[in-house]
């Protein structure tokens, strides 16, 4: 039972990788516990929350990694239903296009199943050619042509957001052929979500540290050319680091690669900002305690995993 | 129907609720409820909330403690849910419903919230939505007077206003096709006619409106174009 749902030809870099994640969260878990102690300030009580949500999503993550291929593209399915889902909770709808939205939702477990079924045509044309096509024309049926364009525009976007780029990190899972150099798909996944996330890290603490000049004001007032260098030269590092460890990239192809990542994911965060900032709202929803919706914890992946995808792909496979 | 058959009948009504409901509206609708403390631990109380969906009534009753579920009793229209025979089966015996007609016949004695006033009696929760109809998408439209009379009926007995958002959207009246959107309730302090009693019903609907709508402006909602 328990083989049909582990996959067995998990690296041992991933493992060790993932053992070493467990660790840093349990010492920066260890770490707010001590400065937040007896403390019941809001942003301690949000800043307690916020580790507690990062062991949710660190179990889940961990689990998708060493599971079975089936298991884990449940996970990623499930992660774009919800970020589609709140996408469209969050910008404007028409009524009349409720229908077409089925459509929409309807494109997710196909696109995950191309993915699955490691079909790389359909999965590159799906969305971005049928779908594309598809749901304008189930518009036009409808017939309401009021608001017709930013509705066909707000719906493709979000599509394209959170389906086909993010399918891109599932399509990391199955892209090394068996036998391939480095830690596998999972080793693929997790170097691009590690450096991704921490990205967002550096950048914030360089930004607090040594933030002087505002990089994009008018999107993201926190946002420093300070913070935003400090961090994607520190990712440039780990990404030379990790890269031998659990890719087949080698250096200085490495460095690239962290340059890549590090930039690209801060143009995915501001991006959703810009979205936000639209909307005017805060948060992109409320689903995870401390952080926000799912918008706000992807918002960068939705950049870095079709790049990096795409220069694995063409660079070594 | 007798009690014994009730026995029978509840276990499936509990499993209903956590086995299918509970999970459907976490995973597929993201419920998230806000204030869930201000809800009625015990009867007789009677909670409010605005009506865009069928689903509002599944969602007011995943919101209470499996304990509850048997003292939970929705008010439904009698010209709908008892219109088929396994609708009605299903709503009376499995929801729990009061049917309620909303239309008096020509010329009956007969008081519509009778049923209501007894459930209150005994010791139940009554879920009212005093629209009296789920009418068009995230649209609230004037309460009826039936939630005032009721009120006035039994003064002392608590009013948790609730307000619901995404299901209207979800699943609106007339369309069978249903369209997952993040779904809210957000829950307030109750009221009492009791208290609130000066201006009479007039004035205590106007109340309830005002306190569901203030429920609704916590909530930063996108609205249909």
């Amino acid at each position: 039972m328990l083989s049909h749902l582990l996959n067995s030809e998990v690296h041992q870099n991933v493992l060790l990788a993932i053992a070493g994640l467990w660790a840093m969260l349990g010492l920066a878990t260890a770490i707010t516990a001590g400065i937040t102690r007896g403390s019941a300030t809001k942003s301690h009580r949000e800043l307690r929350l916020r580790v507690r949500s990062w062991w949710v999503i660190l179990l889940l993550f961990s689990a998708s990694l060493v599971a079975s291929r089936l298991l884990a593209m449940a996970f990623f399915t499930t992660i774009s239903f919800m970020a589609l889902r709140e996408y469209f909770s969050l910008v404007p709808s028409r009524r009349a296009d409720r229908r077409v939205l089925f459509w929409a939702y309807l494109a997710i477990p196909l696109q995950f199943y191309w993915i699955y079924t490691d079909w790389y045509g359909m999965f590159i044309v799906f969305i971005p050619v049928y779908v594309f096509l598809f749901l304008p024309a189930r518009m036009v049926t409808i017939g309401e042509v009021q608001g017709f364009t930013s509705a066909a525009g707000t719906l493709h976007w979000g599509l394209m957001t959170t389906v086909f780029s993010l399918g891109h990190l599932a399509y990391l899972l199955v892209l090394p052929p068996p036998q391939a150099d480095g830690a596998g798909g999972a080793g693929l996944v997790l170097f691009l979500v590690v450096l991704t996330e921490l990205n967002d890290v550096f950048q914030y603490v360089w930004g607090k540290s040594f933030g002087r000049h505002k990089i994009i004001p008018k999107v993201s007032p926190n946002k420093t050319v300070e913070g935003f260098v400090g961090g994607l030269l520190t990712t440039t590092l780990l990404a030379a680091a990790l890269a031998p460890w659990l890719t087949p990239i080698t250096f200085p192809m490495s460095l690239g690669v962290g340059a890549l990542i590090g930039s690209v994911g801060f143009i995915g965060d501001v991006v959703i900002s810009a979205l936000k900032r639209d909307i005017g709202v805060k948060d992109s929803g409320s689903l995870i305690p401390g952080h926000g919706g799912i918008l706000d914890r992807i918002d960068s992946l939705t950049y870095t995993a079709p790049i990096f995808f795409h220069f694995v792909r063409y660079f070594y496979y | 129907m007798g009690a014994p058959v009730r026995l029978l009948i509840f276990p499936f009504r509990v499993l209903l609720f956590v086995a299918v409901i509970r999970p459907f509206l976490a995973i597929v609708l993201g419920l998230q409820a806000r204030g869930r403390e201000l809800l009625p631990v015990a009867g007789p109380a009677i909670v409010v909330a605005n009506h865009n969906s069928h689903l509002d009534t599944a969602v007011l009753m995943s919101l209470f403690p499996v304990s509850l579920l048997g003292r939970i009793r929705p008010v439904a229209a009698a010209d709908y849910f008892l219109s088929n025979p396994v609708l009605s089966w299903f709503s009376r015996h499995i929801v729990g419903i009061i049917p309620v007609q909303r239309r008096r016949a020509e010329g009956s004695a007969e008081d519509p919230l009778a049923p209501i006033s007894e459930s209150l009696r005994q010791g139940n929760i009554v879920l009212f939505f005093p629209e009296g109809t789920r009418g068009e998408p995230e649209v609230m439209v004037d309460f009826k007077k039936g939630i005032a009379k009721l009120a006035e009926r039994h003064p002392e007995v608590p009013i948790v206003p609730v307000f619901l958002h995404g299901l209207g959207k979800s699943l609106p009246r007339g369309e069978a096709i249903f369209v997952p959107f993040l779904s809210h309730a957000v829950i307030g302090e109750s009221v009492r006619f009791g208290v609130a009693a000066e201006g009479g019903q007039e004035a205590f609907l106007q109340r309830l409106r005002e306190e569901i709508t203030r429920l609704a402006e916590s909530l930063k909602v996108a609205a249909w174009l």
